[in-house]
């Protein structure tokens, strides 16, 4: 980690701009890696050649199981930890940069639980209470709900820890945890009302798993995952702006209470909707953008991209380790997320004001 | 021009700012003066859109201002506020940059460089900013103030540079630079606001000074018509001190402009 940011200092000119690119096109080449680890491990090694082989159209080299592996099992869960890794990566990017403060994890500050009650609600109440709406939303409810919720904790957490523009780590937290804690009690509600089949369901979003991915689900958040990357390039110079502060940003021509408002329903889809289709993944969010400011600088016409490209990324690998360590069982994905991810978290607590300086000339 | 008239501003029952009238025309170094709490900084984001008068009318150009667009404003007028904190450590090219890219510039990456250049931090481009001292940290600000509003006229416009206290921890070559560099911008038919409290340099520099206190207007004009001591004791409580030299063993240096 130190050694990739030494490589990446500051060129002399102070302008980022080579890096950036540079450090994108080194992240899209590890997603594909990672993309082809993750296509071809598991308990049936699907290798190289053969991906090829599928990929060109001449599937006949491959046996029958190994294309209903690969259709049916990999195919999906790969694309599954691509968007879900995207997702998370960008909504901690985003989020940091609303709040303007490195330490802002959806996950830490309760955007997650918010969405994870939302969703348990959902599977509880589904045929009961939420039935008709559940109806009209088909395939959609779930992410849908779990939106709503990461919306609402990310809207009360913006009210209740920022004071005239500004944001501090203390409240921050805090208020997050006061949040996240809310919205624990309201999921503990709903797991005594709920009965076997939904209580199995619900232990698989604690946990976090890109295990039953199927292309229901892929398809299912695809639309949230688009919007935010389509967004992207709108809200970038806006964050950068805001990290001067809400005036600078005004001065500088920004409408800085709609780049909130986006920013924060943003946050919302990209987090709410992973949430609901893989349950709860600690870290991806702080890791990686943390990470990309080392190697490429705060901006966000580079962060967020690059967060997007190394969050699949990162999760596709977390996710064929999850796979592989303890086979023929299946490490819950979080784990090993929050096994990487805490130490930094740690790191960048205790040393706030050093971290970012030390690593830069 | 930009104008504001009958600007009143009350938070918590006190009237910071009491119907104001300002007036910035172009070519003019305009000055506010005035004690702490005043409500120089007040009147300033008033002028610049920054704040909502509670009444009163800005207006740019006869625009009222609460028709143009930020991105609008944005290529008008450049603010550099009293102080900015950073979260992030960008490097002090890509802060002047920002203001460069507000301003839609076709190379904001050569006009930061030349904006740092003029505020005398050529080869602090790849500084984080953090790591920048107090006096340099203002002065990237104040780049990218300039980088913003690069030309005084621009379409046949003038453009407005808001400077609150753009001396402020800077030492006294750098206080008369950055004055310098304000002053050949209203020369060229920009236009000047800038908050001090040095009343010399208030004096050196300012086409018109406005003296504030407790959100009145007490004088404005000239300088020779603003600074005496009938104005300076009531607002500042200091009697007798305009042009009295300090006792015969104490040297003094009065920061004063090295061209006019
Ligand atoms: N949002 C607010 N609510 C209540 N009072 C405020 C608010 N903003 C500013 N004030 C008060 O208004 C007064 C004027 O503030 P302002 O920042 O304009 O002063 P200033 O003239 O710029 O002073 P200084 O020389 O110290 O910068 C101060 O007494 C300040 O405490
Ligand atoms: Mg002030």
């Amino acid at each position: 980690m130190k050694a990739l940011a030494l490589a990446f200092r500051p060129a002399s000119s102070g302008d980022r701009t080579q890096q950036g690119v540079l450090v994108l096109i080194l992240l899209a080449v590890i997603l594909v890696v990672a993309c082809l680890i993750s296509l071809g491990v598991g308990p049936t090694g699907v290798g190289l050649r053969d991906l090829w082989a599928y990929a060109t159209g001449n599937a006949a080299s491959l046996s029958a199981q190994e294309r209903v592996i690969l259709e049916a099992v990999r195919l999906p869960r790969t694309a599954l930890g691509l968007l879900v890794g995207a997702g998370l990566a960008v909504s901690g990017a985003m989020m940091q940069g609303l709040f303007r403060n490195p330490l802002a994890d959806p996950g830490i500050v309760g955007v997650t639980s918010g969405a994870g009650s939302a969703a348990v609600a959902a599977i509880v109440l589904g045929n009961t209470v939420l039935a008709p709406v559940a109806m009209l939303l088909g395939n959609q409810f779930l992410p849908l709900m779990a939106f709503f919720g990461g919306l609402f904790n990310t809207w009360m957490l913006y009210l209740i820890a920022t004071r005239d523009g500004r944001t501090s780590t203390t409240t921050l937290i805090l208020s997050g945890i006061a949040i996240g804690a809310l919205s624990a009690a309201i999921m503990g509600l709903m797991i005594v009302m709920a009965d076997d089949r939904q209580l199995r369901d619900i232990t698989f979003w604690s946990l976090g798993s890109l295990g039953g991915a199927t292309f229901g689900r892929v398809l299912s958040i695809l639309p949230f995952i688009a919007i935010v990357l389509a967004i992207m390039p709108f809200v970038a110079r806006g964050l950068d702006a805001l990290i001067l502060g809400d005036a600078a940003a005004f001065h500088m021509g920004i409408p800085v209470q709609r780049l909130k408002t986006i920013v924060i329903v943003a946050v919302a889809a990209a987090c709410g909707s992973t949430v609901a289709v893989a349950g709860s993944i600690g870290f991806v969010g702080i890791v990686v953008p943390h990470l990309l400011r080392l190697a490429m600088g705060p901006s966000h016409r580079f962060l967020l991209p690059g967060s997007a490209l190394g969050g699949g990324a990162l999760l596709l690998i977390a996710d064929s380790v999850a796979r592989t360590v303890a086979a023929p069982a299946e490490l819950p994905i979080g784990v090993i997320t929050a096994l990487f991810g805490a130490p930094v978290f740690l790191f960048l607590l205790i040393g706030k004001k050093g971290v970012s300086m030390r690593d830069m000339p | 021009m930009i104008s504001g008239e009958h600007i009143t501003v009350a938070r918590s029952g006190r009237k910071l700012l009491d119907n104001v009238g300002i007036d910035l025309r172009p070519g003019r170094f305009t000055v506010i003066i005035g004690p702490n709490g005043a409500g120089k900084s007040t009147l300033m984001k008033v002028v610049s859109g920054e704040m909502k008068p509670d009444t009163g009318f800005i207006s740019y150009y006869g625009t009222s201002i609460g028709l143009c667009q930020p991105a609008e404003l944005a290529r008008r007028r450049a603010v550099l506020p009293q102080a900015t904190q950073l979260a992030f450590p960008f490097t002090a090219l890509e802060i002047a940059r920002m203001g460069a890219v507000a301003q839609g510039a076709l190379n904001p990456t050569e006009q930061a460089r030349q904006a740092l250049a003029k505020v005398g931090l050529r080869g602090f481009e790849s500084r984080p900013y953090p790591s920048l001292s107090g006096g340099e940290q203002q002065r990237v600000q104040f780049a990218r103030a300039l980088a913003q509003v690069p030309q005084p006229i621009a379409d046949g416009i003038p453009r407005a540079l808001f400077l609150d206290e753009p001396t402020a921890s800077l030492d006294l070559g750098h206080q008369i630079s950055v004055l310098e560099i304000a002053r050949d911008f209203a020369s060229a038919g920009g236009i000047v606001l800038a908050i001090l409290h040095d009343l010399n340099l208030a004096a050196e520099f300012a086409d018109q000074l406005v003296v504030l206190n407790h959100g009145k207007i007490v004088a404005e004009g000239a300088c020779a018509e603003t600074v005496n001591d009938e104005i300076i004791a009531s607002v500042y409580g200091i009697a007798g001190a305009v042009g009295r030299l300090p006792a015969e063993h104490i040297p003094y240096v009065l920061p004063q402009s090295r061209h006019r």
